[in-house]
C-alpha cells in the first residue's frame, strides 16, 4: 500500500515538473517555430502550432538585412572578455576575503551584494553622460568594463564560496614550502578551484551575453552584440515576428548550447555551499 | 644547525589569550615533543614558531637570529599537517618538489631529490599517483617526504598521526623516531598523546592552558611531576592521587603513587580495597579497586594475577615513589 502510495506520489511529481518545465521551456520554442513561419502564418489566429509551411526565408532575409556575425563577435568579444578580466579581479579579491578576512569582510561582501539590487536605469543618465564625455559610447572597451562590473560581484561572491570550501591547511603548507602569495594562488589555490572557477565563467559569461539593458544604451552599431541585433526587428514600420523570431532564435542558439553542455557544472555551480 | 628559542612569547585573540607568556629553548637536533590536553595552546604554539600565526608579543629566535617579523617561507622550517595538507591536484612527485620549485632549484636536483626522499621513505612506486589513491599512512609519508625534501633547520609536527589507525600509528611512531635518527635534525612534535611524548621526545614540554606546566626528558617528568598538573597527565594508566588522612600522615595536601608502585597483598597491608574490575593483557594485569576512604585506585601488577572483582587486597604504596604535593599542587622535596 504504502509503495503504492510513494509511486502514485512520485508520477504526480513527475507530471507537474514535466509541465512546469514544459511552461518555462514553451517561449523558447514558440520562437523557435515562429522563426519558420511566414509572416502571416506567425500573426495567425488560432495560432499555427506546427501544420503550416515551414519556411527558411526569416533566416535568409535577417542574415541579407544585417551582418549576424558581426554582432556575434561582439558578443563573445564582450561576455568572454568582461568576465576574465573580471576573473583576473575577483580571484584576489575572493582569496583575501576567504583566507584573510578584515572585521567588515562580511560587510563588504554583503555591500557588494546589494548593488545588484539597485535597479540599473537608476545608474543610466550619470554612466550615459560618463561614457559620453570619455567617447566611450558604441566601443567594446566601455561596455566591457560596465559588464565586467556588473559581474563582478557575482564572481566575487561565487568565487569566495568555492574557497572557503578549501581546507586552509594545504595553502599554509605552500606558505611553509615557500610559495610566495602570487605562487600560492597560481600552484595551489587556482588549480584546486578550477571547478568552481569554470562554472562560475559560464555562469558569468551567459548573464553577460543576455544583457539587454546596458548593451541596447550603450552601443550603436560599431559594438553591438546580440540583444542589440535582436532589438534591431522591432524597428519604427512595427513587429515582424517570424523574422525577430529567427533573428532571436540565432542570437540564442550558441549560448542554448553551451548551456546544454555545461548543464552539470552549471547546476554544481549554483547548488555549491548549498548542499553539504 | 636548528635551534629554536621563544622569548616571552605570548598571543592573544581579542581578549582572549591563547598563550601566557612562554620561555622555552629547544637545542639543535632534539626532538622535543608539546604534550598537553586539548585547547592548551600546544598547536598555537607550533604555528607561532612555524610563522603561521603572528605573536602578539615576545620573540621567535632560530639559531640565535630574530624570526620574529619573518613570514613562514623565509624560516626555513618544514611542517607536517594533521590533515597531511597534500596538494591533491599534483602527483606525489609534484607535492614532493613544490618546495625545490619554489625555490628555483634545477630539474635535475630536484628530481634527485625527490628520488632520494622517496626511496627514504618507501614511496618511490607511487611517485605517479595522487594524494587520493593512497591509503592513510602513504599519505603522511608523503607529507613527510615534502618536509625532508627542503632539509629545513627543524620539522615542526603537528598531531600528525592522529589520523590513523592504532597499528599504523606505532609504526609511523617507529618510523619519525629512526628519521630523527638519520637526520639528526630539530624536531618539534605536538601532540595530546603522552605516550607518543613519551616514547618520542628527547624533551617534553607539558603545556596547561597557555603556560609551561613542567619541561624535561620523559623519564625526568614520569618519576619527578613539578605538580599534580605533570603528575596526572604523564603516565599511563593515570598516577592514583590520594587525598586526606594517608597524605597527611606523610606531610602532604595530596600524594601521588604510580600504578606500579604498590605491593598487593591478600592478607595484610596499609589500605585495604576491594576490586572492582581486573584486566589481563598477559604482559600485566591492571586492577581498578576501592580503597577504603581513598577513593579509586588503579593498580599494575606484572604478568599474572589471580584476582577477581569483590576479594579484598591490601595496597601498600613504596615509599620511595610516593610523590607528595602542597595544597596549591606543587611538588614537596
Amino acid at each position: 500500500m504504502a509503495l503504492k502510495q510513494s509511486t502514485g506520489k512520485r508520477i504526480g511529481v513527475t507530471v507537474v515538473a514535466w509541465v512546469v518545465a514544459f511552461l518555462i521551456f514553451f517561449p523558447i520554442l514558440w520562437t523557435f517555430i515562429t522563426s519558420f513561419k511566414s509572416e502571416l502564418d506567425a500573426i495567425a489566429m488560432p495560432p499555427k502550432f506546427l501544420f503550416f509551411n515551414w519556411t527558411l526565408e526569416n533566416y535568409y532575409e535577417v542574415q541579407e538585412r544585417s551582418n549576424y556575425l558581426k554582432f556575434a563577435y561582439n558578443s563573445i568579444v564582450l561576455s568572454i572578455g568582461a568576465n576574465v578580466v573580471g576573473l583576473l579581479i575577483a580571484v584576489p579579491a575572493a582569496w583575501s576575503m576567504a583566507f584573510a578576512p578584515g572585521k567588515r569582510t562580511k560587510d563588504l561582501l554583503m555591500w557588494m551584494l546589494s548593488t545588484k539590487m539597485m535597479p540599473a536605469v537608476g545608474a543610466l543618465v550619470p554612466i550615459y553622460l560618463i561614457f559620453r564625455n570619455l567617447h566611450l559610447l558604441d566601443s567594446l572597451f566601455g561596455v566591457g568594463v560596465v559588464l565586467m562590473l556588473i559581474n563582478l560581484p557575482l564572481l566575487i561572491w561565487m568565487l569566495y564560496t568555492y574557497f572557503k570550501e578549501i581546507p586552509v591547511d594545504i595553502l599554509e603548507a605552500a606558505r611553509m614550502d615557500g610559495a610566495s602569495l602570487l605562487n600560492e594562488i597560481v600552484y595551489v589555490l587556482t588549480p584546486m578551484a578550477v571547478p568552481g572557477i569554470a562554472s562560475t565563467m559560464l555562469l558569468a559569461v551567459i548573464l553577460s551575453w543576455n544583457e539587454a539593458f546596458w548593451t541596447l544604451n550603450l552601443t550603436t552599431s560599431n559594438a553591438a552584440p546580440l540583444p542589440a541585433f535582436i532589438a534591431s526587428y522591432s524597428a519604427p514600420e512595427g513587429f515582424f515576428w517570424a523574422k525577430l523570431s529567427a533573428a532571436s532564435t540565432l542570437a540564442i542558439a550558441p549560448i542554448l548550447i553551451l548551456g546544454w553542455f555545461s548543464q552539470k557544472q552549471l547546476v554544481r555551480g549554483l547548488t555549491f555551499g548549498a548542499v553539504k | 644547525m636548528g635551534s629554536i628559542q621563544l622569548k616571552s612569547v605570548r598571543k592573544a585573540f581579542g581578549a582572549v589569550s591563547i598563550i601566557n607568556g612562554i620561555d622555552l629553548s629547544i637545542e639543535n637536533g632534539e626532538f622535543a615533543v608539546f604534550v598537553g590536553p586539548s585547547g592548551c595552546g600546544k598547536s598555537t604554539l607550533l604555528r607561532l614558531i612555524a610563522g603561521l600565526e603572528d605573536v602578539t608579543s615576545g620573540q621567535v629566535l632560530i639559531d640565535a637570529k630574530d624570526m620574529t617579523n619573518v613570514g613562514p617561507a623565509q624560516r626555513g622550517l618544514a611542517m607536517v599537517f594533521q590533515s597531511y595538507a597534500l596538494y591533491p591536484h599534483m602527483s606525489v612527485r609534484g607535492n614532493i618538489a613544490f618546495a625545490l620549485k619554489m625555490a628555483g632549484q634545477s630539474a635535475d636536483v630536484i628530481d634527485q631529490k625527490v628520488r632520494k626522499a622517496a626511496s627514504t621513505l618507501n614511496l618511490t612506486d607511487y611517485l605517479d599517483r595522487k594524494p587520493r589513491q593512497l591509503s592513510g599512512g602513504q599519505r603522511q609519508r608523503v607529507a613527510i617526504g615534502r618536509a625532508i625534501v627542503r632539509e629545513p633547520k627543524a620539522f615542526l609536527f603537528d598531531e600528525p598521526l592522529s589520523n590513523l589507525d592504532a597499528a599504523l600509528r606505532v609504526q609511523m611512531r617507529i618510523e619519525i623516531g629512526e628519521l630523527h635518527e638519520a637526520l639528526k635534525t630539530t624536531m618539534i612534535y605536538v601532540t595530546h598523546d603522552q605516550v607518543e611524548a613519551m616514547t618520542m621526545a628527547d624533551k617534553i614540554v607539558v603545556l596547561d592552558r597557555g603556560s609551561v606546566a613542567q619541561v624535561g626528558t620523559p623519564l625526568e617528568l614520569y618519576n619527578k611531576p613539578n605538580g599534580l598538573f605533570v603528575a596526572g597527565f604523564i603516565g599511563s594508566p593515570t598516577m592514583n592521587l590520594i587525598k586526606g588522612a594517608p597524605a597527611a600522615k606523610r606531610g602532604a595536601e595530596t600524594i601521588g603513587i604510580r600504578p606500579e608502585h604498590s605491593d598487593i597483598s591478600t592478607t595484610a597491608g596499609e589500605w585495604p580495597a576491594k576490586v572492582r574490575l581486573t584486566e589481563h593483557l598477559g604482559s600485566d594485569t591492571f586492577v581498578y579497586a576501592e580503597g577504603e576512604g581513598i577513593g579509586h585506585l588503579t593498580l599494575r601488577l606484572e604478568g599474572e594475577a589471580p584476582l577477581t572483582p569483590g576479594q579484598t587486597i591490601y595496597v601498600t604504596p613504596r615509599e620511595a615513589h610516593l610523590h607528595r604535593f602542597d595544597k596549591d599542587g606543587r611538588r614537596i622535596g
